[in-house]
């Protein structure tokens, strides 16, 4: 099968390989260089508030329970129940089986609800089943689906699959926002992150995002850099923005500003925005809001002072 | 826009003094005829201190001083003498943040390369030259290489510290003695190093700082009883110590001035070369004999690169150099900064296209916005002259061969650069480039195992690694 997209492109392996390399050495001393700003004072406080408006809020796990999800709906809802000032979070994320608790919990919030799909984390079923899963999702009440591309088909050179599965993946989801999962740790170079980004929003998705957290190496701000090369290109090129989530490894304020100081210094402005940029996280949420509150009232609380996801 | 606020670095964790004297025979002294000059923060225009003005009597002194030391200091065991210079480098590296600050106030460049860059590569230096001292028999220059005597080193203001590891460390480590004169316009530095010297009980008399203008060097290479001079700067001032110690035995190195090549092919890593031309051309305001001054950019990808590269620098911050945040810092001097806007002039007059990105420039001290001239042939002067400045000129090629040609058509050769993801271009296109240094998809990095220096008006002798001690060595 030969994919053809709505950008008239007829020849996709061609096209990818076309794309220009990443110097491996080169990326990551820039992401170590950007790394290195210094972000304080009210920057730091609007950093810290945008953040938090970027957090995917996440539990998936085999031993979530419709109380624990609904607890996670709460948090995300208002992440400090003692300041109303604090933003909520972007979106809660769960599993398919989860969402319609979800649903209920964050009915009327503007929390949005994301729901993981296709037989996530591995991918490695068969294509109905994945549609299925996603559909179900939706039905369910999902605003956004996280999709993950099968890496073995990717990993094989099948990109025409990849791509095919994207494509009805997206159909699945209807009206709801698609969000690619690369699973950049088990693709391993840097040169796949950047044509596994191009296949990606090529087959229409709505976001690109690094990783399940489910594998060794999650988000990195190297590759967080190459996707946000990408979608800045993509863009150029074909005029439609694509936004870029990195997920699972982020658990600090510290790192979390890194991560908005390399957006605002590739990709820019446009994408410093919950509806293009997205922190795929759990204990995250709880480290800024300790920052906050640092910033805030200028001491330090402890932990018993920030509520459990 | 995501704004950072002002993260300025403490400038108060550095005590200056308001006046130095000269450092000879392990002591601060006056100048024998009591001159002194100012040295200036080139971000403010303030002044710093008032540093002593070093006449032929004190180089005498300075250098009678060095030569009484040297036979001692000579007469030590290697790893005697190693001993001394790792305890310089612990130092330093203890003191790092009062010497970056020192540097970036002097000098005017941002903290983050005084802190990041110059200051751990000054420390990587003794160091590594430590690692030398009781091992020169093995370096490859015969059995018992001896030192020469009384090195007389010249340094300039771009590097101000760094340059000065690169003299004294591989002088100290062979068993020379040393007088320095760091630059007019930077001298703090190298006064602060004095004391580190004090710190770490070197022998009196083994390092000797004298200060001052272009007399105070010319009295320091000429003087008969110096047996090394080594100098770091212009190509023009180059000459004339070339000249003055023809035929008195002295030996002689010299690192001067470079109009590097940096290499676009088409299948190069765009964004990455982007950064490399960024860090080429505008890392310490551009102030680098091996800065990437000139852009070869394969024609084919010329368009694209050239957009993504003024994207890029419109990102650069440019101000308060000891703001964490500032990526291009002052313009050393109002002298330089003349130079630099008079070249860019005849730059824009010789017809080639300006461009810079929007940026407020403070309104004291000596500032040049980040620039780029498109359009530029081989016939321009901005294509030929060391400019010395945050100012790349770009020019375009069309085949391997042409690159090469363009690339080696100049007066100097002290370095280059090479961008392609083919690694036989890689090897295939060093092998032509007459450049002392060819960096290969990275440009600007140093450490001291690699040897750095020219070809034809870039210099000639090598410092760093081990053929930095060859110059030392008898």
């Amino acid at each position: 099968m030969t994919a053809t997209t709505p950008l008239g492109l007829s020849d996709l392996r061609s096209f990818l390989r076309g794309l220009p390399g990443v110097d491996k050495v080169g990326v990551e001393s820039r992401a170590a260089a950007l790394a290195t700003r210094s972000v304080k004072a009210s920057a730091k406080a609007t950093a810290i508030d945008l953040a938090i408006r970027m957090v995917d809020l996440t539990t998936l796990e085999g031993a979530d329970t419709p109380g624990k999800v609904r607890a996670l709906c709460a948090k995300g809802m208002r992440p400090d129940p003692a300041d109303p000032g604090c933003p909520p979070v972007a979106a809660i994320c769960v599993y398919p089986a989860m969402v319609p608790v979800a649903a209920a919990a964050l009915a009327g919030s503007g929390v949005r609800l994301a729901s993981v799909a296709t037989a996530f984390p591995s991918g490695q079923a068969p294509l109905e089943v994945k549609l299925a899963d996603t559909r179900a999702a939706v039905a369910a009440g999902a605003d956004e689906i996280d999709m993950v591309i099968s890496r073995g088909a990717f990993l094989a050179g099948d990109y025409d699959r990849v791509f095919a599965e994207i494509v009805a993946v997206k159909e699945a989801c209807g009206g709801a926002h698609l969000k690619v999962i690369l699973e950049t740790g088990e693709l391993a170079t840097y040169d796949n992150v950047r044509r596994a980004s191009w296949l990606a929003m090529l087959a229409g998705a709505d976001f690109i995002k690094t990783s399940t957290g489910k594998v060794a190496v999650n988000a990195t701000l190297p590759i967080t850099l190459v996707m946000l090369e990408a979608v800045r290109d993509f863009r150029e090129r074909y005029g439609r923005q694509v936004g870029v989530k990195p997920a699972g490894g982020i658990r600090t304020t510290k790192d979390a500003i890194k991560y908005l100081v390399v957006i605002n210094e590739t990709a820019g402005d446009d994408w410093l925005d919950p509806d293009w940029f997205r922190f795929g996280a759990s204990s995250l949420l709880n480290d800024l809001l300790m920052q906050r509150t640092k910033l805030t009232t200028g001491h330090y609380a402890g932990p018993d002072y920030f509520t459990l996801d | 826009m995501f704004e950072y606020a002002p993260a300025p670095e403490s400038r108060s964790v550095v005590e200056i003094a308001p006046s130095y004297g000269l450092f000879i025979d392990g002591e601060f002294t006056s100048p024998a005829e009591g001159g002194t000059f100012k040295t200036v923060n080139p971000a403010s225009e303030e002044v710093l201190a008032e540093v002593a003005s070093a006449g032929s009597d004190d180089v005498d002194r300075a250098v009678a001083a060095a030569r009484r030391a040297f036979g001692p200091w000579s007469a030590l065991p290697g790893a005697e003498r190693a001993k001394y210079l790792f305890r310089i480098a612990r130092i330093i590296q203890e003191r790092s943040r009062e010497l970056a600050v020192l540097e970036s106030l002097d000098n005017g460049k941002p903290i983050k390369e005084s802190r990041d860059v110059d200051l751990p590569l000054v420390a990587a230096h003794f160091f590594y030259y430590a690692g030398w001292a009781d091992k020169l028999a093995y370096a490859g220059f015969g059995p018992d290489p001896r030192p020469l005597g009384v090195a007389g080193q010249v340094i300039p203001w771009n590097f101000p510290l760094l340059m000065l590891a690169w003299k004294v460390a591989p002088a100290l480590a062979t068993g020379n003695t040393v007088v320095l004169k760091p630059a007019e316009t930077t001298p703090l530095s190298a006064l602060f190093f004095a004391d580190v010297c004090r710190q770490a009980d070197l022998p009196p008399g083994v390092v000797n700082i004298v200060t001052g203008a272009g007399d105070t060097g010319a009295y320091l290479v000429q003087h008969p009883d110096v047996n090394k001079v080594a100098f770091t700067g212009s190509t023009e001032v180059g000459r004339q110590i070339a000249r003055s110690v023809a035929g008195t035995g002295k030996r002689l190195t010299l690192e001067l001035g470079g109009k590097a090549a940096n290499i676009v092919f088409d299948d190069a890593p765009i964004d990455q070369a982007v950064e490399g031309i960024v860090t080429g051309i505008f890392f310490n305001q551009g102030h680098v004999c091996c800065a990437g001054s000139r852009l070869l950019v394969q024609e084919s990808v010329a368009e694209e690169l050239l957009s993504s590269l003024k994207r890029r620098m419109a990102t650069l911050r440019v101000g308060d150099p000891l703001d964490k945040n500032t990526d291009v810092g002052a313009i050393n001097s109002a002298v330089q900064l003349a130079r630099i806007t008079e070249l860019s002039e005849i730059g824009a007059a010789e017809g080639a296209e300006r461009w810079s990105p929007a940026c407020d420039l403070p309104d004291r001290g000596f500032w040049f916005a980040p620039t780029i001239f498109t359009g530029v042939t081989q016939a321009h002067r901005i294509a030929r002259e060391e400019i010395f400045g945050p100012v790349l000129s770009v020019l375009t090629f069309r085949t391997p061969a042409e690159a090469v040609e363009k690339a080696n058509n100049t007066p100097y050769g002290l370095s280059a650069g090479i961008w392609t993801e083919k690694g036989s271009r890689i090897l295939a296109v060093a092998d032509k480039l007459r450049a002392g240094v060819v960096w290969a998809n990275t440009f600007n990095k140093f450490d001291p195992a690699s040897p750095f220096g020219g070809y034809k008006e870039s210099g000639y002798g090598r410092e760093g690694g081990r053929h930095g001690l060859e110059a030392y060595l008898a």
